[in-house]
């Protein structure tokens, strides 16, 4: 028999209901993995429990005759999606311990379909960060390592770095992430698997830890573009308790893909040359230029001139939003409280939070403090969303032009943990490729391309127009299809 | 524009983080760091152009004014880290 811990979303769905296997062999073989990668730190919590439950379900439905879209298949989900009963703590010490009462939109929609859940996927402090080390339950490790004999731990990517290192591993078939400026696209560009940040409004935020939120917008990863139509398809849809959600139906994204871009314009954005770029990644993009021509595609060359402001733009807004949703977390509701002998109330809440955020997240909510105060407000805030404004309109012009953009996702292969930690700014230019689009609200996809020259994975990313996630899916299959990418990382853990 | 120490005081005052004077002095440099870098925000010019706010066109939906839920205490107060009687408690605030 197959391993099954080999199996994507669609193969496993597809044995299921064959009768190859049971749900509960599915269910066991991926919580005896994920029992045994302790060394990645994926995980914060574990739920075997949890997804054989939801196996024995699948097992009694596919008796009955009552299958649902995801039965039978298990998936992790990101920490920063409230599970009611289950601790929820966004890898924060504030949150430590904090046991939702409610489920978020998006994950008992994954739930009602059927899926099982196998625990919950460490990541970046409130998903603040794009290495995965400024989680409070200790950084995650990239199951990948260079080839030429260094042991060195890499980073997984960040902030969804729970969720892409434990893809990459094979300790779930897929899994949840969310992507305010990157945080879906870049951990699968550094794992040699595939995500999608859908249009900002096709999932609803409502029970996910708030970032900035204009910005976050929850997405899947898996390993191959199918597995990311299937997930995207559960978890997408109108909520009336998002005031954000868009009242779109969810098409049939996986029914509708097709590889054939025969019609399609693809966009090459010059700006996106940036100095200092490993030769590799040139190459990989050409590369996939030649895959996308292949295709059937035509390439024309665009021009986005404000793609230099979105990151400073992006490091105003967020932190702006970041520093009013974390104005929540004050000891009194939920979560951590430090009273200090003698304190009074604002005493309380001041070391409170002090004790609870670690320095990545205090030092933006600090910034967005700052920018948003009286006098500054207009100087950085008003300025940066009017620059935003701008980027989007880059975009609208790109679109008369051509239906896609095609980039790489990140400006390096994955890097080593430590080696940017202690540079705040080395870190943030990271999503310089992935940031313009969070900004714009437009859908994006990361898909594996190929290996650099120690053996690391790079991505290709896919941009679309808003709305557009089926050419975004179909020009990732596309690329999927010509890249043949098997790579995986040996396993030392 | 560049902050000093009296301005991360202020801050994180706002903020309602308590801060030693070592965080302070080790703040102040990286603050600057990053607000010196996104300053080059300035040079674009924006005079014509409005400020975003709203990434996708959409509707502020409404609905009808009536209570959607409710009779859930004991649930919102399940995760507070002190609850006396039905309500959060926290140190007096009135002398």
């Amino acid at each position: 028999m197959t391993n099954l811990t080999d199996l994507g979303i669609a193969a496993i769905r597809d044995g299921f209901k064959a009768g190859d296997f049971t749900a509960r062999d599915v269910a066991s073989a991926f919580n005896d993995a994920v029992a045994g990668a302790k060394a990645l730190n994926a995980f914060i919590v574990e739920t075997p429990e949890i997804a054989l439950a939801a196996a024995d379900q699948a097992d009694k439905d596919r008796a009955a005759g009552t299958l649902k879209p995801l039965s039978g298949v298990p998936i992790g989900m990101k920490d920063l999606f409230a599970t009611k009963d289950v601790q929820t703590t966004a890898a924060s010490h504030i949150l430590e311990g904090f046991v939702p009462q409610y489920e978020s939109t998006v994950s008992g929609k994954l739930w009602n379909a059927g899926a099982g859940m196998l625990g919950k996927l460490n990541l970046d402090q409130f998903a603040m960060g794009s290495s995965n080390e400024t989680s409070f339950f200790g950084n995650v490790i990239s199951p990948w390592r260079r080839n030429n004999g260094d042991t060195a731990a890499l980073a997984p990517g960040g902030s969804s770095g729970g969720t892409s290192s434990a893809i990459a591993a094979r300790l779930v078939p897929g899994a949840t992430g969310t992507d305010t400026g990157g945080s879906i696209r870049q951990p699968a560009a550094f794992t040699g698997i595939s995500g999608i940040k859908p249009t900002y409004g096709r999932c609803s935020r409502w029970g996910i830890v708030a970032f900035a939120s204009s910005l976050d917008q929850a997405g899947p990863m898996a390993r191959d573009v199918r597995d990311c139509a299937i997930l995207l398809e559960n978890m997408a849809g109108f909520d009336p308790k998002d005031s954000t959600s868009l009242d779109l139906a969810v098409p049939n994204w996986e029914a509708a893909l097709s590889s054939d871009l025969k019609g399609k314009r693809v966009g090459i954005p010059k700006e996106y040359r940036v100095d200092g770029m490993p030769a590799e990644i040139d190459a990989l993009w050409e590369q996939g230029i030649a895959w996308l021509k292949d295709a059937g595609a035509e390439i024309v060359n665009v021009s986005l001139p404000h793609t230099q402001y979105a990151l400073p733009a992006y490091y105003i807004i967020a932190p702006a939003e970041a520093s009013s949703n974390l104005a929540r977390y004050d000891g009194v509701r939920y979560g951590l409280r430090d009273l200090p002998d003698g304190a009074n109330l604002q005493d309380m809440y001041a070391a409170t939070r002090a004790a609870g955020f670690g320095d990545e997240v205090k030092r933006r909510i600090l910034i967005g403090t700052y920018v948003l105060s009286a006098g500054f407000y207009d100087a950085y805030y008003t300025q940066a969303q009017k620059v935003r404004t701008l980027i989007a309109r880059d975009f609208d012009q790109a679109w008369e032009k051509c239906d896609l953009l095609l980039t790489p996702t990140a400006p390096s292969a994955a890097f080593g943990l430590g080696e940017k930690s202690d540079d705040p700014l080395a870190m943030y230019l990271n999503d310089v490729f992935t940031v313009p689009t969070s900004l714009a609200g437009l859908p994006a996809m990361s898909v594996p391309g190929g290996l650099d020259a120690l053996g690391l994975p790079l991505g290709l990313q896919i941009i679309g127009k808003a709305l557009d996630e089926q050419t975004v899916l179909n020009a990732g299959l596309a690329i999927e299809e010509r890249a043949g990418f098997t790579a995986r990382a040996d396993k030392w853990w | 524009m560049s902050v000093d120490h009296a301005t991360v005081r202020k801050i994180a005052s706002l903020a309602r983080i308590a801060v030693t004077d070592d965080q302070v002095e080790a703040m102040v440099p990286e603050l600057n760091n990053i607000l010196g870098w996104i300053e080059q925000l300035g040079e674009v010019d924006t005079s014509a152009v409005q400020p975003m706010t709203a990434v996708i066109p959409n509707v502020l939906r409404l609905r009808d004014d009536v209570v959607t839920d409710g009779d859930v205490r004991d649930a919102v107060l399940k995760n507070a880290p002190q609850a006396e009687q039905g309500f959060f408690t926290v140190p007096k605030v009135i002398e």
